[in-house]
């Protein structure tokens, strides 16, 4: 179990080659990577707050993976997890975020202006737009470690700082604990409400632990930008509305982002990133901007060619289920999404999607005008 | 019990008992008298114990009635040997707030000194759990002669199946919500080893879950005799379902009357059953058996966890004195209707279940009956409590039958 540093010492009494976990049947990144020399090199270190490697590894074993999907198998405990267990993460960083180096330096850029276009992709296909980050709030040990003190405090910051929004981004916070069945079902109906994680994914890192204790949402009267209190991460940040307009989408986001930091930063906090990894969050496969923007679109044509995967990989675009992943498409709509999280900034993973949906509407209808589209074919980006 | 401590701490083994932290090596010698044993590490934390002390306004559970602030405060800086917590030991009660009308322990241990070093909670749960089982003043009787059972041969007519379980855990190991890998690794082969040993009617095969063929998985499955990862919450919440399956295994005896689970809620379930009604065979074989296991790992230097206060140590509070169930699937048609069922069975001290065990229904009218208690009888005595409790049963339902009236037992206990 995670919280509670004291019990790991109990592992130094056994040899690194009788803890070394059984991953021959295993299929993720982690377990790729760890090799036995790496293992005892790394077990007898600790972060300052008590992490170690087993907790890091600890739902890659528990979860072996599949043989299509490649899951990451590690967590973060921590901001100084992603330093003290650099042997282990760094080739999962690379692996994972095609290519990036240790030495690599990540790029941030917020500033809404710099997107071109975004503000008319067609409503008759993109039937909604989404953009999402987390952040994490800096000397504060992450989902998979807290303790219940912690994430209260992290609940208690959130509530004071999204209070002080006014403007479009004036709003209200539920507690998950006290919410009125009023307010839950509300929250059902405007697809706002998160329950208690049930991915053993998720489960086996310990983030689900004192459930539903310090979890809640907030959201703003207009129902368009929304923020998540400890569930996967400390805070996830969403900005949506129906149509196509992305441009206000990320304004909206940018915007809202920007005004949460200054007024965390006003009581002495700041979001833990730097200069290698970006913003630092609980998953590895989502550092550098965490983000992920998609729309709901409707490709009922485009989505049955044989060539759709091969133009999403060329676009650096993923395809999920309509209830986002490891969900189904339902009637030929698709939430398509950035596939890169680190290495780009947020404003040219943004315009890779408006940019990549553009075209992928283009071939919708030239496939429905019974023509083909092999003139719109992308380059790989 | 110092003698076989100094025998433990001598023994061939080069990890375990040897290499406690800090004090513990003394510490484990000093077992049996709370008041020496002492903490291992301090634990480190960041906020007050009221900052992080657990939301449980809308919780059920024997941790949630007794955990007061006091107490979470006094011992939430406290460790045990091991560095197991007091936060750990409740994580399963913090998170399942429990059922209006099933009340669950709400924490397990992490060790054998989890019941000492957090024993102002433990023996407060304890108490409520097991009847008024007072851990600070009592003592549990271990009693495992089986000749001395009497009449324990059921009308095959109604009794379909008999059987007999229990927990054994290994001294100087960890329990499964705490244990690393290699604890758990050597759990198996300290088990494992001792059972290659038995011999005649009690020999038998181990099968590891992580090697099994898919042939015997499927025989296992056949027999009834798999277990699966655990998908309850109370149980992964615990930690005890880490690195599954990894040294988790089934042994059974080539008559497959004698079965045992290794490394799944406890180190070890050992169970002895039978189709039909020959409760005093099955208890035979369970002593026998178990007797036979103990002495061949004490060759080899390893005892398993008991103390005159708490008797057998198990990972669940609600298993500890004899962790024992025996029960019978047996039909009782008439009596199951019978208003007066649910209380011939409080005063018989007995529980139904249905035939799915804990937790599920009754298929038909075969129920699933066993003994209510574990700790403060020993196993001859709650064994008799079935034995004579069962037959009652059957007896009320032959008369009913017969259209005749039954009573209500007194209670043949307090």
């Amino acid at each position: 179990m995670p919280f509670g540093n004291t019990h790991n010492k109990l592992k130094m009494n056994y040899s690194a080659e009788q803890e070394y976990p059984d991953l021959s049947q295993h299929n993720n990144h982690m377990a790729k990577v760890l090799t036995p020399e790496m293992y005892a090199n790394l077990r007898d270190k600790e972060t300052p707050s008590g992490f170690t490697v087993d907790d890091v590894i600890q739902t890659g074993i528990d979860n072996p993976g599949h043989p299509f999907i490649m899951t990451v198998g590690c967590v973060a405990g921590d901001e100084e997890t992603y330093e003290v267990f650099k042997e282990l993460l760094d080739p999962i960083i690379e692996d994972r975020h095609g290519g990036y180096k240790a030495s690599d330096k990540h790029k941030t850029d917020l500033n809404p202006d710099n997107l071109v276009g975004g503000d008319d992709l067609d409503p008759n296909y993109v039937l909604s737009s989404r953009v999402r980050t987390g952040r994490s709030v800096r000397g504060f040990c992450l989902p998979p470690h807290c303790s219940r003190g912690e994430r209260r405090a992290i609940e208690n910051m959130a509530i004071e700082s999204l209070a002080s929004l006014d403007g479009d981004l004036n709003g209200q916070y539920y507690a998950l604990k006290n919410m009125t069945d009023d307010e839950q079902q509300q929250l059902i109906d405007d697809h706002f409400l998160f329950d208690k994680p049930v991915s053993p994914l998720l489960l086996a890192s310990g983030m689900g632990r004192d459930w539903p204790d310090g979890r809640g949402i907030w959201h703003n009267d207009g129902k368009t930008f929304l923020v998540w209190v400890n569930e996967e991460d400390h805070l996830r940040v969403i900005s949506m509305q129906k149509g196509g307009n992305m441009k206000e989408v990320f304004h909206r986001f940018c915007t809202g982002l920007t005004k949460i930091e200054s007024l965390f930063k006003d009581k002495g906090h700041e979001f833990m990133w730097n200069e290698h990894l970006g913003y630092v969050l609980t998953c590895p496969s989502n550092l550098g901007t965490g983000l992920r923007a998609g729309v709901h679109v409707k490709l009922p044509n485009v989505s049955k060619h044989e060539k759709f995967g091969e133009v999403l990989k060329r676009l650096r675009l993923q395809k999920r289920g309509t209830g986002g992943v490891d969900t189904a498409a339902v009637g030929g709509v698709f939430d398509i999404s950035n596939a890169d999280r680190l290495g780009f900034s947020e404003v040219e993973l943004v315009q890779m999607v408006v940019d990549g949906v553009k075209t992928l509407v283009e071939m919708e209808k030239r496939l429905e005008g019974g023509q083909s589209f092999d003139d719109l074919m992308p380059d790989q980006k | 019990m110092a003698n076989n401590f100094a025998r433990i701490l001598s023994g061939k083994r080069n990890v375990g008992i040897m290499s406690l932290v800090g004090a513990g090596s003394l510490t484990a010698a000093f077992l049996l008298n709370r008041e020496h044993v002492t903490a291992g590490a301090q634990v480190r934390r960041v906020y007050p114990a009221s900052a992080d002390y657990p939301d449980l306004r809308k919780h059920n559970n024997c941790m949630a009635s007794h955990l007061t602030p006091a107490i979470y405060a006094k011992l939430v800086d406290k460790a045990t040997p091991n560095g197991y917590t007091l936060d750990q030991a409740i994580q399963t009660g913090v998170d399942n707030p429990g059922h209006p009308f099933i009340k669950t322990v709400g924490m397990v241990a992490g060790d054998e000194e989890s019941y000492e070093v957090f024993a102002d909670l433990l023996d407060p749960v304890i108490k409520e759990r097991h009847n008024g089982y007072d851990p600070q003043t009592m003592t549990h009787p271990t009693d495992l002669d089986s000749n001395k059972l009497k009449s324990g041969k059921f009308d095959e007519r109604y009794v379909l199946s008999s059987r007999v379980r229990t927990g054994r855990s290994i001294r100087g190991l960890s329990l499964p919500p705490a244990c690393t890998r290699a604890e758990r690794r050597e759990v198996e082969k300290v088990v494992v080893d001792a059972l290659a040993g038995l011999k005649g009617d009690l020999a038998g095969t181990y099968y590891s879950l992580t090697h099994m063929t898919d042939q015997e998985q499927q025989q296992l499955i056949d027999d009834h005799f798999l277990f699966d990862k655990p998908v309850s919450p109370l149980l992964t919440c615990s930690g005890m379902a880490r690195d599954w399956p990894d040294a988790r295994g089934i042994w059974h005896n080539n008559t497959k009357t004698f079965l045992i689970w290794i490394n799944e809620e406890d180190h070890t379930r050992v169970i002895s059953m039978e189709k039909g009604g020959n409760m005093k065979r099955v208890f035979d074989r369970f002593c026998t058996g178990l007797k036979e296991v103990e002495r061949l790992i004490q060759e080899k230097g390893w005892e398993f966890m008991w103390n005159e206060r708490l008797g057998y140590i198990l990972t669940c509070p609600s298993n500890l004195g004899t962790g024992l169930r025996a029960g019978v699937h047996v039909n009782l048609p008439k009596l199951s209707k019978d208003p007066r069922f649910t209380k011939i069975l409080d005063n018989l001290r007995l529980q139904k279940r249905g035939t799915g065990g804990v937790d599920t229904a009754a298929v038909g009218s075969t129920f699933d009956i066993s003994n209510l208690d574990r700790l403060g009888q020993s196993e001859v005595q709650l064994v008799q409590t079935v034995v004579d409790g069962v037959n009652y049963l059957i007896e009320c339902e032959k008369k009913l039958e017969k259209g005749q009236d039954i009573k209500i037992p007194p209670p043949v206990r307090k």
